[in-house]
C-alpha cells in the first residue's frame, strides 16, 4: 500500500508526459467541425461598437466572408491580429468579428490598442452564438459562403500560410472575393 | 572566426559536462577518491568554456556580425549598444545559452562551497548537476545553435523584438533563470540523498540557503516580468495567467512549499519524503516550463519560436530527469526513516497545510495551463479556459494559506495545545475585520473580495509583528533566518494590499480628447496638450503631452508614446506613468481620431499598485536574508577550514 503511494508521482508524471507527447508536432489548429458545408447557425446580436444596432447572419449574406472569433483576454488573438488586419485591408474577403465571452469595455479598449480591422463585430458575452457555432476557444475563424454555409473552420491563430493555402483556394472555388 | 570559436567552446563545455556527470557518480559508488575529485575540476572547466562561449556570442552582437544568423535575426545596426547586450538572450537560442551559463555558474558555486560535505555526497551532487548540464548543452548545440552562419552575411539585421527593448527585460530573464536553475541544486541534493538512501539533517541544512536564494531570485524574476507587462504591454494589467507566466509561477509554488518543508526536515527530521519529492517537483516544473514555452504545444503571447524537434528533445530530457528521479524515489524512499511524530496541532501540521495548499495550487495552475492539451487528447477539442478559471480556483486556495501562515510561527513544534493559541488570536481576528471595514468605509466601497483581502493583510501583518515582539521580549535576539521569514510574511501582507486595491477600486477611463481638453478623474485634472512627432534611434513616435494637476497645483507632466519601429514595422504603445506609493497615474495613447488632433486616451488611476511589487521584493529580500543565517555561515566557515576531507567508504 505504502509502496503504491510512492509510485503515484511517477504514474502522474508518465500520464503528463504522454499528454505532452501527444501535443508535439500536432498542428494545434486542425479541428474538424460538424458544421462544414452546413448552413451556419442563425444569429442576431448587438453590434459591439454600436450596441443599439443588431447584426447577424442575415446582414452578411450574399458575399463570402470570414467570421473571426476573438476576445480581449485571448493572447493568441494578438498574435493573429496583424494577419486579420492584412486580410481586411487587402480586401480579399471581408472580415467580421465575433467578440466572444468578453466585456464590452475590455473589448473596446483592446480594439483601441491594437486597431479594429473588422467590418462589423457581433458581441456575444454570454456564449450564445459561440455555442451554436461550436466554438472551443479563441481565436477561431470560420469561412462562410454567400449562401451562408460554413466552408472552412480554423482553430488557433490565423497565419498567412493558412490564408494562402486553404482559405484562398476555397474562396476561388465558391467564387468569392 | 569568433562564432566558430564560440561553438568550439560550447562543444568543450559539453565534453567536460559529460566527464562531470560520469566520474564523480561512479567514483562515489566505488569509493574511488580520485574519480570523485574529478567533479570539481570538470565543473570549473565547464564554467570557463561556457562563459567564453557566451562572451563570444555577446561579442558578435556588439560588433554586429550579421553573418551569424541569430545576430541578424535579433539585432539591427540602429539598435542602441546596451540593448545589443540584452539581445543576446532576446530569442530562443541565446536565452538557452544564458540558461546553460546560469547552470554552470550555480555548479561552480556548489563545487566551491561544498567542501564541508562528505566527499562522496558532494561528488554525487556535482554529478547530477553535470547530467543536467549535458542535457542542456546538447539541446543548445543540436537543436538551437546560436552560432550558425548565414553566408553571405546579411547587410542589415531584422532588429530585436521591440517589446524586449526595455530595461526591465534586460534583467528579467537572467533573474528568472537564476531561480529556475537554482532549484537544480535542491534537486541534485535530493537525488544524491536518494542514491545514498538516507537524508542527513546536516545536508538539508546545507541545501536550505541554496533553495532560499533560488526562490528569492525566482520571486524577483516573476515580479520583474509582472512589472514589465504592466508598463510595456500598455494594458495596466499586472498578471494575465498566460501559459508563459504560469510556467514561471509553477516552480515558484513548488519552491515555496519546498522551503517550508525543508524547515521541518532540518529542525525535526520529518517530511523527508516530502522534501525530496518537492525538490524533484520544483526543478521538474522549471523544466516543464521550458518545454511549454519552447515546444509550440500551447499558444501564448510571448512564446518563443517553436519547433517540434525542440519540443521532443526537452520532453525526452524531462523524461530522463524527472522520470528517473521519480523511479529512484519510488525505490529508495521507503528506506527513509520517518521523522518524529507530531500531533495535529503543531507547527509541523501548519507547515503541512502550507505544503498541501501550495501543491494543490500548483496542480490547479498546471491543469489550467495544459487544459487545451488534455481536452484535445480526450477528443473534446482544444478548449482554453482563460483567466476566469484561475481566479475562481486560485483565490479560494490561498485563503487558508493566508489564515494559517500568520498563526504558524506561534505554534510549537511537535505538539501544542489549541487552548494556548486560540484565545490570543480572537482580538487579532476582530481587529482585522473591523480595520478592513473601517478602511473600506473611508474609501466608500464594499465587496466581499475587498473586505477579505484587506482583513487578510491586517491579520498577517499584525500577527507577524506580534510574533517579532514576542521573540524580542523572550530572547532579545532575532536570527537572520527568523528575520527573513518575518519580512517575507510581511511582504505577503503588502502584496495583498496592492492586489486588493488594484482589483477592486482601480479607475480606468477611456476618453476622446482634443488638444486643450481636460478630464477630471478621482481628484486629478488631466489636460491633454497634444501630440508631437519624435524620432528615436530605431523608431519614429507620436509623443503625447499630458499635464496632470490637482486643485490647481501641478502634479506631473506625462509623455505617452505610440512608436513605429523601423526594422520590423511593429507599433508599440509606451505608457507614461507617474508612480506613487499610494497610486499610479497611468496614461497611454490609443488611436488618433479624425483630423482635429484628437486622440483616444486611456487614463488609469491604479491605487497601491506598487505594493504588489513591493511585497514581492520583500519576499525576495526575506529569502536572501534567511539564506545568510549564521548557522549556514558557520557551515561555510568550516568548509574553508577543511581543505579537503578524505574520501568516505562507499555507502
Amino acid at each position: 500500500m505504502n509502496r503504491l503511494i510512492l509510485i503515484l508521482p511517477l504514474v502522474g508524471f508518465l500520464a503528463l508526459s504522454g499528454l505532452l507527447y501527444s501535443g508535439i508536432g500536432k498542428d494545434p489548429s486542425v479541428l474538424p467541425s460538424a458544421l462544414i458545408d452546413r448552413p451556419a447557425p442563425d444569429f442576431a446580436v448587438p453590434e459591439l461598437l454600436e450596441p443599439t444596432r443588431t447584426v447577424g447572419k442575415a446582414d452578411w449574406l450574399g458575399k463570402p466572408y470570414l467570421l473571426n472569433v476573438w476576445a480581449s483576454w485571448c493572447g493568441a488573438c494578438q498574435i493573429e491580429h496583424q494577419v486579420i488586419t492584412d486580410i481586411a485591408q487587402s480586401g480579399v474577403v471581408p472580415v467580421y468579428g465575433l467578440n466572444w465571452k468578453d466585456e464590452r469595455s475590455e473589448a473596446l479598449r483592446w480594439l483601441d490598442h491594437f486597431g479594429n480591422p473588422y467590418a462589423a463585430i457581433a458581441h456575444d458575452p454570454e456564449n450564445e452564438v459561440g455555442i451554436d457555432f461550436g466554438v472551443y476557444g479563441a481565436p477561431e475563424t470560420f469561412l462562410i459562403d454567400a449562401q451562408g454555409h460554413v466552408r472552412f473552420k480554423h482553430v488557433g491563430p490565423l497565419t498567412e500560410k493558412i490564408l494562402n493555402e486553404q482559405i484562398i483556394p476555397i474562396l476561388n472555388e465558391v467564387g468569392g472575393g | 572566426m569568433a562564432p566558430e570559436l564560440g561553438q568550439l567552446c560550447l562543444i568543450l563545455g559539453l565534453l567536460l559536462a559529460i566527464v562531470q556527470s560520469i566520474f564523480p557518480i561512479v567514483g562515489a559508488q566505488r569509493g574511488n577518491a580520485a574519480w570523485m575529485a574529478v567533479g570539481r575540476h570538470a565543473a570549473a572547466g565547464q564554467f570557463t568554456f561556457i562563459a567564453a562561449s557566451f562572451a563570444l556570442l555577446t561579442y558578435a552582437f556588439v560588433v554586429q556580425d550579421f553573418s551569424v544568423a541569430y545576430v541578424a535575426q535579433n539585432s539591427n545596426s540602429l539598435l542602441p549598444v546596451h540593448y545589443r547586450f540584452s539581445a543576446v538572450w532576446g530569442a530562443h537560442e541565446g536565452s538557452l545559452l544564458l540558461w546553460v551559463l546560469t547552470l554552470s555558474t550555480w555548479t561552480i558555486a556548489v563545487a566551491f562551497f561544498s567542501r564541508s560535505l562528505p566527499e562522496a555526497f558532494a561528488a554525487r551532487v556535482l554529478g547530477v548537476m553535470g547530467i543536467i548540464a549535458v542535457g542542456f548543452i546538447a539541446f543548445t548545440l543540436f537543436t538551437s545553435n546560436p552560432f550558425l552562419r548565414h553566408i553571405p552575411a546579411l547587410p542589415e539585421g531584422r532588429d530585436l523584438n521591440p517589446l524586449l527593448q526595455d530595461p526591465g527585460l534586460i534583467i528579467h530573464p537572467p533573474m528568472l533563470y537564476m531561480g529556475y536553475v537554482g532549484f537544480s541544486v535542491a534537486f541534485a541534493f535530493a537525488i544524491a540523498a536518494l542514491m545514498e538512501g538516507r537524508v542527513d539533517s546536516r545536508w538539508i541544512r546545507w541545501s536550505r540557503p541554496w533553495t532560499n536564494v533560488a526562490w528569492a531570485f525566482l520571486t524577483l524574476g516573476i515580479a520583474l516580468g509582472s512589472w514589465w507587462a504592466y508598463y510595456e504591454l500598455g494594458w495596466g494589467g499586472w498578471w494575465f495567467w498566460d501559459p508563459v507566466e504560469n510556467a514561471s509561477f509553477l516552480p515558484w509554488l513548488a519552491g515555496t512549499a519546498l522551503i517550508h518543508s525543508q524547515a521541518v526536515t532540518e529542525k525535526r527530521g520529518g517530511f523527508k519524503g516530502w522534501t525530496i519529492l518537492l525538490a524533484i517537483a520544483a526543478f521538474s516544473l522549471s523544466l516543464l516550463g521550458t518545454f511549454l514555452v519552447r515546444s509550440g504545444v500551447l499558444t501564448s503571447v510571448h512564446a518563443f519560436a517553436s519547433d517540434p524537434a525542440r519540443g521532443l528533445f526537452i520532453l525526452a530530457f524531462l523524461g530522463i530527469v524527472a522520470g528517473g528521479a521519480l523511479i529512484l524515489y519510488a525505490i529508495r524512499a521507503p528506506k527513509m526513516p520517518m521523522g518524529s511524530r507530531f500531533s495535529p496541532w503543531s507547527r509541523e501540521s501548519l507547515l503541512l497545510v502550507n505544503n498541501l495548499f501550495m501543491t494543490v495550487s500548483a496542480v490547479t495552475v498546471l491543469f489550467g495551463t495544459i487544459y487545451p492539451l488534455i481536452s484535445d487528447a480526450f477528443g473534446l477539442g482544444k478548449l482554453s479556459i482563460g483567466p476566469p478559471y484561475f481566479a475562481l480556483m486560485f483565490i479560494p486556495l490561498m485563503v487558508p494559506v493566508v489564515i494559517f501562515m500568520a498563526v504558524g510561527p506561534f505554534v510549537r513544534w511537535r505538539e501544542d495545545r489549541v487552548g494556548n493559541i486560540l484565545p490570543r488570536l480572537w482580538p487579532y481576528a476582530l481587529v482585522s475585520v473591523l480595520g478592513s471595514l473601517g478602511i473600506w468605509f473611508l474609501v466608500d466601497h464594499f465587496s466581499i473580495r475587498a473586505i477579505a483581502g484587506i482583513a487578510g493583510a491586517i491579520w498577517v501583518a499584525t500577527l507577524t509583528i506580534r510574533y517579532l515582539a514576542d521573540r524580542l521580549k523572550a530572547t532579545r535576539r532575532v536570527t537572520r533566518g527568523m528575520a527573513g521569514m518575518i519580512i517575507a510574511h510581511l511582504g505577503v501582507a503588502v502584496f495583498l494590499v496592492g492586489v486588493t486595491f488594484v482589483e477592486t477600486v482601480g479607475i480606468e477611463k477611456d476618453v476622446r480628447l482634443e488638444p486643450g481638453d481636460t478630464v477630471e478623474i478621482s481628484g486629478y485634472q488631466v489636460q491633454f496638450v497634444g501630440v508631437q512627432p519624435r524620432t528615436g534611434p530605431n523608431f519614429r513616435a507620436d509623443r503625447g503631452t499630458v499635464e496632470v494637476t490637482r486643485n490647481g497645483k501641478p502634479v506631473t507632466t506625462l509623455h505617452p508614446e505610440k512608436r513605429l519601429y523601423a526594422g520590423g514595422g511593429q507599433i508599440m504603445t509606451e505608457a507614461a506613468i507617474d508612480p506613487g506609493l499610494t497610486r499610479d497615474i497611468y496614461v497611454s495613447l490609443g488611436e488618433p481620431l479624425g483630423t482635429s488632433g484628437a486622440w483616444a486616451v486611456r487614463i488609469y488611476i491604479k491605487p497601491y499598485v506598487r505594493w504588489i511589487w513591493l511585497g514581492a521584493l520583500m519576499m525576495m529580500f526575506g529569502g536572501f536574508l534567511a539564506a545568510t543565517d549564521r548557522r549556514y555561515l558557520r557551515e561555510a566557515r568550516q568548509a574553508a577550514e577543511i581543505p579537503s576531507s578524505p574520501a568516505e567508504a562507499p555507502a
